[in-house]
């Protein structure tokens, strides 16, 4: 009985083979190895450093590392997206070649005062960059579709609650620089948040996919635009609970900030109401003044952030040393290797962008900038191109976390909104970041291949034949 | 190394970089422009949002239509709230229909509600699963009562007051 639709379609069209673009990622893949290439051997001509084996094995395993990631997509996501790959690629290395950098302004400072020269922090991202790799290859090949995720929604919601509150058990967790977010085990330590944000993005996803349809029932309308029912407000205000909860026991902004932000953001996505986002921004507010005036350390941020000058040489210093630096670097940078982007306390993990807006400069920074939002328009695409809506909803949660995350550290460095402690994605010096921020590129990857792939992407509904069912 | 040299390479650092970053947004450019069908129309979310017919309260005024809205009480939908005004609704898995329904079991063009002589109708417009009233397979259009269960695919609809 059914109709043969086929015959109505356009000629060709939906019969058209969507072309893979693997050999565009490929090329896109060694021009990005290229720059972290130059970009290396100019720091070691700017400070009279012969290139030396090492460093050639270095950046040989950096290439053969992409070429692995390059092979597995090629495999078991052959019509996955071509572009965030080599970006989140060139992201990396950019960062591995700035963490090497600042190893070589730390070596020059060493010698000059005659003290031992400190371990260098490249091999180690180097280390966890294989990792990042071997995580992204086994997500790759375990995960054949990413709807399988759905099924563990709340085992994922639970585990990502675990890993949040984690660093608050007793003797594990441990206290760095007034923020409670790391985990040490035996001789490693990890900030299991950035684990965490991923298991509640899906979380998120698999749990509004669910609810979307009640809580995009709209009650009363204000304004012209209609909000929700009051029963209906419970997530939001568990979720702006926990945010707070982090805010306080952890004395985290930044992860805080992050997960209500995502919260709202893919509460917006799966009802498209826009009162939820008026909701959250007034939650927000709320949140944000009581924790201006309830806790000392929001307060101190808010301070330095509004007036960095006075604090110069203590609280301020870190961010006012920053904005020397990016003065310094101008519009085309002082060049890798020669400018002084160490004089910036943690350089390469909060303050990564203000050392490569220093030597790169506002050029630099803005191509870097456009990377990140590359990376983040291939995620939303993805999301739109996904038929299931748990996949859209992660895709979308996965960018959203990406971008939120560089907007809160950028703005933060630039001294646009006050500065919280996050990690930079793919550029900071961090293995948790680093390997976090890669499964999302693998879940992306997925969730994209999913999208194109010819057969799932061809029958668009006007021309798919409908399957017959039996009436019992 | 001279210092012409290293300008020539830190100018040369940052041509790459965004050379990198224009070939990506050209190529970008032309992904943007693949065919239309790889981008699916319709999310399953849209018909509570496209599903708003201009003005409904008109005829509840007139009173000459039996029921003001159509309700889906069983399937992905459930809940969707559709009012009913003086035009037709179409139901399907068509991006252009009031309610798109995304469920294999239902056609693209599936069923029409329309009003005619204070109420309504439904006819099939030739699915393969057919459109159901309760348990009876509509051949021709029928009247549909207020309250009485209307199945399309997995989706069960039903007028309201």
């Amino acid at each position: 009985m059914s109709i043969p639709v086929d015959v109505m379609a356009p000629v060709g069209k939906g019969i058209r083979k969507q072309p893979s673009r693997r050999n565009l990622e490929l090329v896109l893949l060694i021009f990005a190895w290229a720059v972290g290439v130059l970009g290396t051997l100019q720091i070691g001509w700017a400070n009279g450093v012969e290139p030396n084996s090492q460093l050639w094995i270095t950046t040989g395993v950096v290439g053969v590392l992409a070429l692995v990631m390059h092979g597995m997509v090629r495999w078991k996501a052959r019509y996955a997206d071509p572009f965030l790959l080599p970006v989140a690629t060139l992201l990396t290395i950019l960062g591995l070649v700035m963490i090497y950098r600042l190893d070589v302004a730390a070596t020059e400072r060493a010698v000059l005062n005659g003290s031992p020269s400190p371990t260098p922090d490249a091999y180690s991202q180097l280390t966890w960059f294989t990792v990042a790799v071997i995580l992204f290859v086994s997500v790759l090949f375990l995960l054949r579709d990413h709807r399988i995720l759905q099924r563990y929604t709340y085992t994922f919601g639970f585990a990502g609650l675990v890993l949040l509150v984690l660093p608050l058990a007793p003797i594990i967790g441990t206290t760095v620089n007034g923020a409670t977010l790391w985990v040490r085990l035996g001789g490693f330590s990890f900030q299991p948040a950035e684990l965490a944000k991923i298991l509640l993005t899906i979380f998120f996803a698999g749990y509004l996919v669910e609810k979307r349809d009640s809580l995009a029932l709209v009650r009363t309308k204000f304004l012209g635009i209609g909000f929700p029912r009051l029963k209906d407000l419970g997530p939001l205000i568990v979720a702006w609970l926990v945010s707070l909860g982090v805010l306080v026991f952890q004395r985290d902004l930044g992860t805080s900030l992050l997960f209500f932000g995502l919260f709202v953001s893919m509460l917006y996505i799966a009802t498209q109401r826009r009162s939820w986002l008026i909701l959250g921004g007034l939650m927000f507010i709320v949140g944000a003044v009581l924790a201006y005036f309830a806790f000392g350390h929001v307060r101190l941020r808010v301070t330095v952030w509004l007036d960095p000058w006075t604090y110069a040489n203590d609280d301020g210093y870190q961010i006012v040393q920053s904005l020397f630096g990016l003065a310094n670097g101008g519009i085309l940078g002082a060049g890798l290797g020669q400018g002084f982007p160490n004089l910036v306390p943690f350089a390469n993990t909060d303050f990564i962008v203000a050392a490569l807006g220093e030597e790169l400069g506002v050029t630099g920074l803005i191509a870097m900038l456009l990377l990140y939002a590359i990376l983040v328009e291939r995620g939303l695409r993805a999301a739109v191109s996904v038929r299931d809506s748990f996949g859209q909803l992660l895709a979308a949660g996965l960018s959203i976390t990406l971008a939120l995350q560089v907007f809160v550290i950028i703005g933060g460095v630039t001294r646009l909104i006050p500065l919280t402690g996050l990690t930079t994605p793919f550029l900071s010096y961090g293995g948790s970041s680093l390997i976090a921020n890669w499964i999302i590129v693998a879940l992306l990857l997925r969730i994209s291949d999913r999208a194109r792939r010819p057969e799932v992407t061809m029958p668009s509904p006007d021309e798919a034949v409908t399957q017959v069912v039996r009436r019992v | 190394m001279s210092e012409l040299a290293l300008t020539l390479v830190r100018l040369g650092f940052l041509t790459l970089l965004w050379a990198f970053v224009l070939i990506t947004v050209l190529a970008l450019r032309r992904d943007l422009r693949q065919p239309a069908e790889a981008r699916p129309t319709g999310r399953e979310r849209k018909p509570a949002r496209t599903a708003r017919p201009p003005k409904p309260p008109k005829v509840a005024k007139q009173q000459k239509v039996k029921g003001s809205k159509i309700v889906v009480i069983e399937g992905p939908l459930n809940g969707t709230i559709i009012p009913l005004g003086d035009v037709q609704i179409t139901i399907g898995r068509a991006p252009d229909s009031t309610l798109i329904i995304d469920d294999d079991y239902a056609s693209s063009r599936h069923a029409r509600i329309y009003p005619s002589e204070g109420s309504w109708v439904v006819e099939d417009l030739g699915s393969t699963n057919g459109t159901w009233i309760d348990r009876t397979r509509i051949t021709s259009p029928t009247v549909l009562p207020v309250g009485a269960p209307l199945r399309v695919g997995r989706t069960t609809l039903q007028i309201q007051k």
